[in-house]
C-alpha cells in the first residue's frame, strides 16, 4: 500500500495543481468477496471498530471485497487531494471533510434510502453516520458520587479552589497533534470566554496532553488523572463496558457532539457500492447490534432533542475558518500560552 | 373576401395584449426576484469580505488576521454552497486559496468590486474589499475577496422562473377568458340589434327603436334614414301607380263609349271590324289599369290589414254578381257553390273582393265561348274559395312563378292580360295568413285557383 500511496503522490506531482503529500498506512485489510467488485475505504476509524460493520455489509453484499485503509486525519485528507484512488473516505475530522468538500474532491449522492436530518448531511456529498459527543471522564477514585462539576464554571472553581488535589492529574488532547481535539476545542472557543478561562486554569496545574482518548480513558480509568476534559464519548462508553473506574460526565452548559462521516471522494471508481455502503452506513441506527459491537453510536435525533446541550456540530462554510493557516497558528499560539506555561 | 368577424378580430387582440402582458409579467417577476436573490448574495458575500477586512491586524510589521467564524458561516447559514476566500498584499497571498483569481479591477478603499468567474469547474461570485492595515508611515493595501458558488442562487432562479412561468401561464389562460367573455358582452348590443332586424318581416320599414349603444347610434341612424327614403320611395312608386292607373282609367272609359258610338253608326264591316278591335284594346288597357291600381292597394293595404268580420259567401256572391255582365257576353254560366250558413271570416273585405275579382276574372278571360265557371267555397282544415272553369288550363307551366308580377302562363297566346292577377290574389292571401293554390281541376279540364283562407 506504501507503493500505492507513493504512486498517488507522484501522479498528483504530475498533476501539479494539487498539494503533494504520500500518507502513512496505518493498518490494512482486504476483505475478499465472491465477485470482482472492489470498493476500497480509507478510513481513519479502526479496523477493530469497523471489522463488525464490514462484516455485516459484506454478508448483505458477499460479491464485493472491501479493501480497508486506516489512516490519520490530515493523512486522509492529503490522500484524497493527492487524487489517491478510494471509494470512500471515512473519517471523524468533520473539518477536514467539509473542505475536501469544499475544495470540489467529492461527489455528489443523491441518497434515497437515508432522509438524514439536515444537520448530518452536507450539500449531498457530506454524510454523517454516527453522534459522538465531546465529553469529561472523571476518575472513580478522586471524585465522590455526585462531586463532579456539571458545567465548565463549575470545573473552572473546583480547579482553582483545589489546586493541590488537581495539580498535574488534569489530561485534554494536544490539538497540536489530535486533529478531534483542535475540532472541539476551536468549537469550544466559540462559546465564549469560559475555554480560555479553563485552558489558563489547567495550563497553571500542569495539565497532562495527550494525542488519543484511549490513552486519558486508561489514565483517568487507573486514577492517575482526576479528569480528563474533551474525550471522544464513543470510546468512554466503550471502555466503561469493559471495566470501571470512571464515570462520564455531559457537561450542563453545553456538549459539542461530533460526527464521524463518509464521502465519495472524485476518484470513485466503484460508485454503485460507494453508494450501497453510504445507505449501509446511514441506516446505522437500524441495526442496534452493529451499534453495539462497533461502539459507533449511530445517529439519533431523539437523544439530541431530550438534552439540548447537546449541540451537533454544524457542517458549512464555517468550518473552513480553523483550517485557515493565520487562523490556526493564531489559535496555537493562544493554546499554547494558556496552557504549556513551561 | 369576407372581412374577419369583429369578435374574432377583438379575441386575437385582446388574447395578443394579455399574451404580451404574460411575457412581460414574467420577465419582470423574474428578473426583480433574481436581482433581490442576487443582491442577497452580493450582501452577503459583502458582509463576510467585510468582517475578514475587519480583523486584519498589523504585528511587528507583517499583516496577520484572526478570520472571525461568523466571516465564513455565515456563507453558509443561506445555502449550501462552496465557499472560497484570499487575502493578498502586495501579490503576495496571506491566507486562503492561493488559486482564486485576482479582481479584474483594482479595489478602492470602502468600494467593494463584484466579479462573476468560474473557479474549480463551478461558476462563482467573488467579492474584493481594499483595506489599508499597519501604521501610517507603513500602510499596507491588502485586499480581502470572498467568493461563493452560485448552485444555490441557481436553484432558487430555477423555482423563480418555474413560479414566474406558472403565473404567467394562470395569467394568460384567465386573461383570455375574459378577452372572450368580455368580447361577447361587448358585442352583444350589435347582436341584439341583428336580431331586432331579422325578425323583421319583408315590408317591415318602421324604425329600428331599440336602445343602441353609443358606437352604433350613427349606424342605426344611418339604417332608419335609409329604411325612412327607401319606404317613402316605395310611397311614392305605389302611389304614382295607383294614381296613373286612375288617370289612365277615367279617360280610356271616356273613349270606350265614343268608340261604341261610333260603332253603332258605322255600316262598313272592315270599318266596324277596326273599331272592334280597338275598343278591344282599350278593355284591356282599363283591365290593366284596374289590376295595377288593385295591385298598389293590396300593398298599402297588407301593411295595416283591416280585420273585417265578413261573410266570405256574401263577398264571393257580390264578385260574382259584379262579373256576371261580362261572362254572359261569352255565354258563360257561372255556378256558385256556397254551403248554406254564412262562413264567418276577419278580414280586409276589399282585398278579398279585389283578389277573387281577378281570379274569376282571370277564369272568365281564358274560358271558351258557351261554358261553366264553378265558384264554391269549402270549409275545412282552411276555408278554401275556389275558381274552376272550362278553359285551357296551366298546361303544367311552372305554377310558383304564375304568382309573380308580370309572368303570365306559357299557353296564354292571344289572350291578352298584365300577369298581375294571380300576384294580387296571392298576395291578398298571404297578407290574411292563407296562400293560392293554383293547378288544373281534377277532371283535367280547365285551371282551379283556390284562395286557401286559415279559420278564424
Amino acid at each position: 500500500m506504501r507503493v500505492f500511496a507513493f504512486a498517488a503522490a507522484v501522479i498528483g506531482a504530475l498533476g501539479g495543481t494539487l498539494p503533494v503529500s504520500g500518507f502513512e498506512v496505518e493498518d490494512q485489510r482486504v476483505y475478499p468477496g465472491s465477485g470482482d467488485g472492489v470498493l476500497r475505504i480509507i478510513s481513519t476509524a479502526d479496523l477493530d471498530v469497523f471489522d463488525p460493520i464490514l462484516r455485516a455489509y459484506q454478508i448483505e453484499n458477499p460479491a464485493v471485497s472491501i479493501d480497508y485503509t486506516v489512516t490519520g486525519t490530515s493523512d486522509l485528507r492529503d490522500a484524497i487531494e493527492g487524487g489517491a484512488e478510494f471509494d470512500l473516505a471515512i473519517s471523524s475530522a468533520m473539518d477536514l471533510q467539509t473542505k475536501l468538500v469544499n475544495d470540489g474532491f467529492a461527489q455528489s449522492y443523491a441518497s434515497p434510502a437515508s432522509l438524514l436530518p439536515d444537520w448530518a448531511t452536507w450539500r449531498n456529498r457530506l454524510f454523517g453516520f454516527t453522534q459522538e459527543p465531546a465529553v469529561m471522564i472523571v476518575s472513580d477514585s478522586v471524585f465522590a458520587q455526585g462531586e463532579a462539576p456539571r458545567t465548565r464554571d463549575d470545573l473552572i472553581a473546583m480547579l482553582r479552589d483545589n489546586p493541590a488535589r488537581f495539580q498535574g492529574k488534569i489530561g485534554t488532547y494536544d490539538v497540536r497533534r489530535s486533529g478531534f481535539g483542535y475540532l472541539v476545542a476551536t468549537q469550544d472557543s466559540r462559546n465564549g470566554e469560559a475555554f480560555w478561562r479553563l485552558m489558563e486554569v489547567m495550563g497553571r496545574l500542569d495539565a497532562r496532553l495527550y494525542c488519543c482518548s484511549g490513552e486519558m480513558i486508561d489514565d483517568v480509568a487507573s486514577g492517575r488523572l482526576a479528569l480528563a476534559y474533551n474525550v471522544l464519548g464513543s470510546y468512554a462508553a466503550a471502555r466503561l463496558r469493559d471495566g470501571g473506574g470512571f464515570r462520564i460526565v455531559a457537561l450542563d452548559d453545553y456538549v459539542h457532539v461530533m460526527l464521524r462521516t463518509v464521502l465519495i471522494p472524485e476518484t470513485a471508481q466503484n460508485l454503485s457500492d460507494a453508494h450501497g455502503m453510504i445507505d449501509f452506513l446511514t441506516a446505522l441506527n437500524t441495526r442496534p447490534e452493529l451499534v453495539a459491537a462497533s461502539g459507533l453510536p449511530a445517529l439519533d435525533a431523539a437523544v439530541l432533542q431530550e438534552n439540548p446541550a447537546l449541540r451537533p456540530i454544524r457542517f458549512g462554510p464555517g468550518l473552513l475558518v480553523f483550517l485557515d493557516q493565520l487562523k490556526r497558528s493564531n489559535f496555537l499560539r493562544s493554546w499554547e500560552s494558556s496552557l504549556v506555561q513551561e | 373576401m369576407r372581412q374577419r368577424s369583429i369578435r374574432s378580430r377583438l379575441v386575437v387582440q385582446l388574447v395578443g395584449v394579455a399574451a404580451f402582458l404574460a411575457l412581460v409579467f414574467f420577465f419582470v417577476v423574474r428578473g426583480v426576484a433574481e436581482r433581490a436573490a442576487e443582491g442577497t448574495q452580493d450582501d452577503i458575500l459583502s458582509a463576510s469580505a467585510i468582517a475578514i477586512a475587519d480583523s486584519l491586524r498589523s504585528a511587528e510589521g507583517r499583516v496577520t488576521l484572526d478570520m472571525p467564524y461568523s466571516a465564513l458561516s455565515m456563507l453558509g447559514s443561506i445555502n449550501e454552497d462552496r465557499v472560497f476566500y484570499r487575502v493578498t498584499s502586495g501579490g503576495v497571498t496571506l491566507t486562503g486559496y492561493a488559486d482564486l483569481p485576482l479582481p479584474d479591477a483594482t479595489p478602492q478603499l470602502g468600494v467593494a468590486v463584484f466579479d462573476t468567474l468560474t473557479f474549480r469547474k463551478d461558476r462563482v461570485r467573488m467579492v474584493s474589499v481594499m483595506r489599508a492595515v499597519g501604521p501610517a508611515t507603513n500602510t499596507q493595501a491588502v485586499t480581502v475577496s470572498v467568493a461563493q458558488t452560485r448552485l444555490g442562487l441557481e436553484a432558487l432562479s430555477q423555482r423563480i422562473t418555474n413560479l414566474a412561468t406558472a403565473i404567467g401561464v394562470a395569467f394568460f389562460l384567465v386573461a383570455a377568458a375574459l378577452s372572450l367573455w368580455a368580447s361577447n358582452r361587448a358585442l352583444a348590443p350589435i347582436q341584439r340589434m341583428t336580431d331586432a332586424v331579422t325578425r323583421r318581416g319583408p315590408s317591415d320599414l318602421r324604425k329600428v327603436t331599440a336602445n343602441p349603444p353609443t358606437e352604433l347610434v350613427p349606424l342605426v341612424e344611418a339604417l332608419n334614414s335609409f329604411m325612412g327614403r327607401l319606404s317613402s320611395s316605395l310611397d311614392r312608386t305605389e302611389d304614382f301607380i295607383a294614381e296613373a292607373a286612375h288617370r289612365v282609367r277615367t279617360p280610356l272609359a271616356t273613349v270606350r263609349a265614343q268608340a261604341e258610338i261610333t260603332y253603332r253608326k258605322l255600316q262598313k264591316p272592315e270599318h266596324k271590324q277596326a273599331i272592334r278591335e280597338m275598343i278591344r284594346a282599350i278593355d284591356e288597357s282599363s283591365r290593366s289599369a284596374g289590376q295595377m291600381l288593385d295591385h298598389a292597394m293590396v300593398n298599402f293595404r297588407a301593411d295595416s290589414l283591416a280585420q273585417d268580420a265578413l261573410d266570405l259567401c256574401a263577398v264571393l256572391r257580390e264578385t260574382c254578381d259584379r262579373l256576371r255582365p261580362t261572362a254572359d257576353l261569352k255565354d258563360i254560366l257561372i255556378h256558385l257553390e256556397v254551403p248554406e250558413g254564412p262562413v264567418t271570416f276577419q278580414g280586409d273585405g276589399i282585398l278579398l273582393q279585389a283578389a277573387l275579382q281577378n281570379v274569376l276574372d282571370n277564369a272568365i278571360k281564358y274560358s271558351g265561348e258557351d261554358s261553366e265557371i264553378t265558384a264554391r267555397i269549402e270549409p275545412g282544415e282552411w276555408i278554401s274559395i275556389s275558381i274552376s272553369d272550362q278553359g285551357r288550363g296551366f298546361a303544367g307551366a311552372d305554377l310558383g312563378q304564375l304568382t309573380q308580377r308580370f309572368q303570365r302562363g306559357a299557353n296564354a297566346g292571344d289572350v291578352v292580360g298584365s300577369g298581375l292577377g294571380l300576384t294580387i290574389a296571392d298576395e291578398v292571401a298571404r297578407a290574411h295568413g292563407g296562400r293560392l293554390e293554383i293547378g288544373d281541376t281534377k277532371k283535367g279540364i280547365g285551371a282551379c285557383v283556390s284562395l286557401l283562407l286559415p279559420l278564424p
